[in-house]
């Protein structure tokens, strides 16, 4: 059943008895066109596509615990597509412009909202850099504005912009077309269009091994038995160096983690997502009223999704420096999702040296606000067997080749990641 | 939060340590090519024991090797870097 005001006003009359299961449970065919691992957004929206643009729709998505429990439930929720390399401008503008119809197209409320997304700078070094990435963002068609310390402060009242402050506020860069989505509702939203166009979305199935005839993948065995597929395409975030490894591969790839806390919540005072260019600190309310924030990632491998609470008290520190006001309020529950850290901190979709097999990962912290752009690129790699151009980019040979995407700026070097 | 043990300082707070890289991607100069880009570009990313290089970084400096549980954090070996020579 569509959902719309004319249907919710009927099933209001009628008690809410009428409403249909948002997607089917079921049981694992024995051989699909293609099996998607991984049932956070990225796998979802991938499948989603598969189907409504390629017209594949024997696709299985198959997810060991429940869809959209891994990172797309743990991160701090923020969209934007303010960064500086043109490659990236490219994938994460695609993905933007998705999110703006996301809500329409899937007939879901993601709660997309576009409350700006703004990075603060701390110097004029910072400032140079935020006039720098603005700049080279208009370039390539993208919202970016350069406010001063003034505009700044009327946006947000509530930061600490005098001259004393610990971290002073020279100015900003502000992505107004950013902000922050529901994102439990975008696995939700994406499983409930993918299963209506046939998709099977298999929760509780856990992939144990790739089976392989003749150095191409040609099935998986799952905690559900042993499902066939032409073609296999790997989209665990965290765990895709476990999964490859199942086919012999190793990747250019650590899993590392990455905390997020929120506050109890409270009346609206925040209505922008801030960032800054200096520290690793992210601010934003849900609309829920929780003060969201996330901070650097624990820099050490690990599978655990609990973090070090050192980690937590810099972030804190940060943010009520940034924030007084923040001070007097209670957090209720931090969280870690395990990440899958790339040596120049960009992603990789691209086909594996083993036939059948693709790889959607690396996307380290920063996954969430593709998700769109994501599971499009990959669903056109998966039915054409060709990169889309935007993803071309993204190769996992990029590394060993010298072709790395290097937002970062550190260069090639994986222990300077 | 991991308490390291320093085998010069004893028992110290995981926040005084950095972790370099797994030991699998320290690289030696007389490694051939595919050995060095295999090294250092692609990880094994194991999820257990894991060997890895850590440094003292804010207390006495020094490098160690660990061997850390990558889902339990549980440390069952730490050796200086150098010892053995």
């Amino acid at each position: 059943m569509k959902y719309s005001a004319f249907n919710l006003f009927r099933e209001g009359l009628a008690g809410h008895k009428g409403w249909p299961q948002a997607w089917r449970d079921p049981e694992p065919k024995s051989h699909y066109d293609i099996v998607v691992i991984g049932g956070g957004g990225h796998g979802l929206t991938t499948a989603y596509y598969l189907a409504s643009l390629h017209g594949v729709n024997k696709v299985a998505v198959l997810e060991r615990s429940w869809i959209g429990g891994g990172n797309t439930g743990r991160n701090t929720t923020i969209v934007r597509s303010n960064y500086r390399q043109p490659e990236l401008h490219a994938l994460m503008e695609l993905s933007l412009k998705r999110w703006e119809g996301m809500s329409d197209e899937i007939n879901y409320n993601v709660m997309f909202s576009q409350r700006g997304a703004l990075f603060l700078g701390h110097s004029d070094s910072d400032m140079l850099q935020l006039a720098q990435k603005g700049d080279a963002m208009r370039a390539d068609g993208i919202d970016a504005e350069l406010m001063t310390r003034d505009q700044v402060a009327k946006l947000i009242p509530l930061l600490d912009v005098s001259p004393t402050a610990r971290y002073p506020v020279q100015g900003g860069l502000i992505q107004r077309r950013g902000g922050t989505a529901r994102h439990d509702a975008v696995a939700w939203g994406y499983a409930r269009a993918a299963d209506r166009l046939g998709v099977d979305i298999i929760q509780q199935c856990e992939v144990m091994g790739i089976d392989m005839v003749g150095g191409r993948a040609t099935g998986v065995r799952t905690t559900r038995g042993v499902i066939g597929a032409d073609k296999i395409a790997i989209c665990v975030a965290g765990h895709s160096g476990r999964v490859a490894a199942m086919a012999g591969l190793r990747l250019p790839v650590e899993s590392h983690l990455l905390q997020a806390f929120v506050s109890e919540p409270v009346k609206p005072m925040i209505d922008t997502v801030i960032m800054t260019q200096s520290l690793h600190c992210y601010i934003s309310q849900s609309d829920k009223g929780e003060i969201v924030l996330g901070g650097d990632p624990d820099a050490y491998p690990t599978y655990s999704q609990r973090g070090a609470p050192h980690i937590i008290e810099k972030a804190a520190a940060e943010a009520l420096a940034l924030v007084p006001s923040l001070s007097r309020l209670r957090m209720l529950r931090s969280w870690a999702g395990t990440t899958d850290m790339s040596f120049d901190g960009s992603p990789i979709i691209d086909r594996t040296p083993v036939d059948g097999l693709y790889l959607n990962g690396g996307w380290c912290y920063g996954g969430f606000k593709a998700t769109p752009g994501s599971g499009f690129l990959y669903a056109h790699l998966l039915a054409t067997g060709e990169s889309h151009p935007v993803a071309a980019p993204f190769r996992l040979d990029r590394f060993e080749t010298g072709h790395t995407i290097d937002e970062p700026g550190v260069g090639p070097m994986p222990q300077n990641r | 939060m991991m308490l390291i043990p320093c085998p010069y300082c004893g028992p110290r707070a995981q926040s005084e340590f950095t972790f370099d890289r797994p030991v699998e991607a320290i690289t030696r100069p007389d490694g051939s090519a595919p050995e060095l880009i295999r090294n250092l570009f692609t990880r094994d990313n194991p999820k257990g024991p894991s060997r890895e290089l850590w440094r003292h970084t804010y207390g006495c400096r020094s490098w160690i090797t660990l061997t850390r549980d990558t889902v339990t954090h549980e440390i069952s070996d730490v050796t200086p870097v150098g010892a053995s020579q």
